[in-house]
């Protein structure tokens, strides 16, 4: 037991070492999206690893019908997406952490609301969990290289416009 | 020998690392502490070790299709309400595996849920203290387009006992098949059409243990779904049944178990519609005939029931589904008033109509023999439904911006529970309460932003604990700290030196990816719900700080 738990230890020290010394050079250790496959609101399987956006920054939203500030959150954006759209050509796709006991609720909300986001379904939470969400809301920007390059969890009103800034930061940095 | 043995480990350990050099590690950790306060009029009492704690680490790491995971616990000791067979320090979870578009393979923990997971579900709920993980071996397949095939084998996470993780008694098995028809036939698309079918089988095993009776050691379970769309009206069910399995729960009957799941929606621009259906009979499922509560459950009922998230409508009087039956029924509406109209106003307003209800299934006798040998001890039909309620929540509720940096939102909720089947508090028969609750918002700026809340609960007759009120002001500077102070007082209490008052302050900070909350003051006893599952948490009187980091 005692030999498991220096293995163990030792394995995590060199892969600290190991990322912390690439981050000299090429940085190999990226945070990218893991593979997942999830269902969209209309039943077709989507590879999370596959989603992308031409070369544009994406945002990741995780949210649930149940979830007050989640909901805030991206009535907010949606009031902003033509223009946040137009200028950077930014994509956002929303994940419901909705459980059965609210499932239903999502496209009714969301039709209700028309948001133009794409939407996925994480009815038992693996995204969630291979994403190292703690709780909702959490958003993620990810580069058009598919990187994650900035998270934010929790929503405050006027959280957006700090979103927009790194968004553009994104798309400065490209030019 | 020894140094050969460490040469080649060492050697593997390199190789590996240096593989890993590559790939993606992703994970998060919390921390929740409390200091607590003994406090005589809330009952509250300091633990001998005056502090308490929980932690987690989740570390995950990916590589071209090879996965491989784990999350650290330690108890120290747990936190308040928290199931007491939590302690110690250790590895709560590992796992290895490996995935393509054809195959996706873990061995060790995992989670997973076949259909609506009304036959299998097993999940992690960390601020209930619930996670039924499995502990063996998952397959998936994807054989053909538009086809699924999930296998799972294993025994499920009981508890956390000194570092170590205690698995129950029974293995759980099973295989679901999913099919989307619309990948086979695009002829459905192009008219609009969706249709999605599924099946599955779950079984159990468990060594009869048991003096008294002859009890099946395996029991089977079964059933399939299917999912309808068109446009945007759409109907989805599932049916399981569930074979002989006398358990603590049903208290040691023969009967076979049955339960239903519909729902139905409409959708458009600015109206969403669901309505929802449910029959159940005689359906815990778990991987322990002994068990209870919260433990070891192989399926999952989801209660046909609103998610409140007010304090008082959510941690009061709350509905948890009755998994011995129930016969509930559900129906919501979304609406959004069009903006620039009499009523919708300049921004438009939005209306949220929401009613369930739940009763006794009726349980016929009469062309049974109590006396038999077949301890089948009633017959059942699904919805039929007696006139026994055991709840019932009709909610409203309206939000209206009514200025450029002003949003108004007001509810209203009338909830019906019964108390003797829900047994949530102190009294006989049905406690009926009304809640109402104004929420109010100002923009100061694009980074500042003060709301208020205002709640008050009356129960009918001023059953149980009578009279309610809640206030909440709370200010957030974007994008990083908030502040809040909550102030709830039972002012109606019948008993006068129960009218007791429960202040509480929370500042929280954030960068990114990082949370930290400070809270301290006098929390009341409650229900704390997420998903259908509760947990009773005592009153408590104190210092709560909390971490979260995800990476």
């Amino acid at each position: 037991m005692k030999k498991l738990s220096i293995l163990i230890a030792s394995t995590f020290l060199f892969i600290t070492a190991n990322s912390y010394a690439q981050q000299e050079g090429t940085n190999n250790m990226e945070k990218t999206i893991p593979e997942m496959q999830l269902k969209n609101t209309v039943g077709e399987t989507i590879n999370t690893a596959q989603l992308e956006n031409d070369g544009k920054p994406i945002i990741i939203s995780f949210w649930a019908t149940w979830c007050t500030p989640c909901k805030k959150e991206l009535n907010a954006i949606h009031d902003l997406y033509i223009d946040w759209q137009d200028e950077t050509g930014v994509r956002l796709v929303a994940i419901s952490i909705d459980d059965q006991r609210t499932v239903s609720r999502v496209v009714p909300y969301i039709d209700s609301k028309a948001w133009e986001y794409e939407v996925l379904l994480d009815p038992n939470g693996d995204f969630k969990r291979a994403m190292g969400v703690n709780n909702v809301p959490h958003t993620f920007l990810i580069d058009g290289n598919g990187n994650i390059v900035y998270s934010h969890n929790n929503y405050a009103p006027g959280d957006e416009y700090e979103l927009y800034d790194h968004v553009l930061e994104l798309i400065e940095k490209k030019d | 020998m020894k140094i050969t043995k460490i040469l080649a480990g060492s050697i593997f350990l390199l190789l590996g690392l240096n593989a890993m050099s590559q790939g993606s590690i992703s994970g998060n950790m919390e921390s929740t502490f409390q200091y607590l306060n003994t406090d005589e009029k809330i009952d509250a009492v300091q633990p001998d070790e005056k502090a308490l704690i929980n932690s987690y680490i989740n570390v995950n790491y990916r590589n071209s299709g090879f996965k491989a995971g784990m999350r650290l616990e330690a108890y120290m000791p747990s936190i308040l309400g928290y199931p007491d067979r939590f302690d110690g320090s250790g590895l709560g979870y590992r796992y290895v595996g490996y995935e393509n578009d054809l195959v996706d393979i873990t061995v060790g923990n995992f989670y997973d849920q076949f259909g609506s997971g009304l036959i299998f579900r097993s999940y992690e709920d960390r601020a209930l203290g619930f996670d039924n993980m499995m502990n063996g071996i998952s397959l998936k397949i994807r054989p053909y387009k538009g086809v699924t095939i999930k296998t799972v084998y294993g025994r499920q996470r009981f508890s956390f006992m000194e570092g170590r993780n205690i698995y129950s008694a029974g293995i759980v098995r099973g295989a679901d098949i999913e099919v989307n028809f619309n990948e086979w036939f695009p002829i459905l698309s192009k008219n609009n059409i969706r249709i999605t079918g599924g099946g599955s089988l779950v079984s159990k095993y468990q060594k009869d243990d048991n003096t008294q009776f002859v009890l099946p050691e395996n029991t089977g379970s079964y059933g399939g779904r299917l999912e309808l769309a068109y446009k945007k009206f759409f109907i989805n069910g599932e049916y399981i049944i569930k074979e002989q399995d006398p358990s603590q729960d049903n208290g040691y009957i023969y009967n076979y178990g049955k339960g239903i799941l519909i729902n139905a929606g409409y959708s458009q621009k600015g109206l969403g519609i669901v309505l929802s259906a449910k029959s159940i009979d005689n359906m815990s499922f778990r991987s322990d005939r002994d068990a209870a509560l919260q433990d070891l459950t192989i399926g999952f009922i989801p209660p046909l029931t609103k998610t409140h998230t007010y304090n008082l409508a959510a941690t009061l009087y709350p509905y948890a589904s009755q998994p011995n039956g129930e016969v509930a029924f559900q129906a919501d509406v979304i609406y959004k008033v069009k903006r620039g109209t009499f009523l919708g106003g300049k921004y438009g307003t939005d209306v949220s109509l929401n009613f369930s209800t739940a009763f006794e299934p009726l349980k016929e006798t009469s062309n049974i023999n109590p006396m038999d040998s077949t301890r089948v001890t009633y017959e059942s039909k699904l919805f039929n439904k007696s006139d026994l309620l055991y709840w019932r929540d009709f909610n409203v509720s309206i939000k209206r911006k009514v200025h450029r940096d002003w949003t108004i939102k007001a509810s209203y909720f009338n909830i019906a529970m019964n108390n003797d089947v829900l047994k949530l508090a102190q009294e006989k028969g049905i406690i009926e309460s009304h809640i109402g609750v104004l929420d109010v918002q100002y923009k100061i700026n694009r980074r500042n932003t003060i709301r208020a809340e205002i709640q008050g609960l009356w129960t009918v007759d001023n059953k149980d604990r009578g009279s309610w009120a809640t206030a909440v002001v709370e200010y957030t500077i974007s994008p990083d700290w908030f502040f809040s102070v909550v102030f709830q007082s039972n002012y109606g209490n019948p008993v006068e030196e129960e009218q007791i008052n429960y202040p509480m302050v929370f500042v929280g900070r954030i960068w990114g990816a990082t949370r930290f909350q400070i809270g301290y003051g006098r929390q009341n006893e409650g229900l704390f719900c997420v998903g259908g599952i509760c947990r009773f948490v005592p009153a408590s009187n104190g210092l709560t700080l909390s971490f979260t980091h995800s990476f």
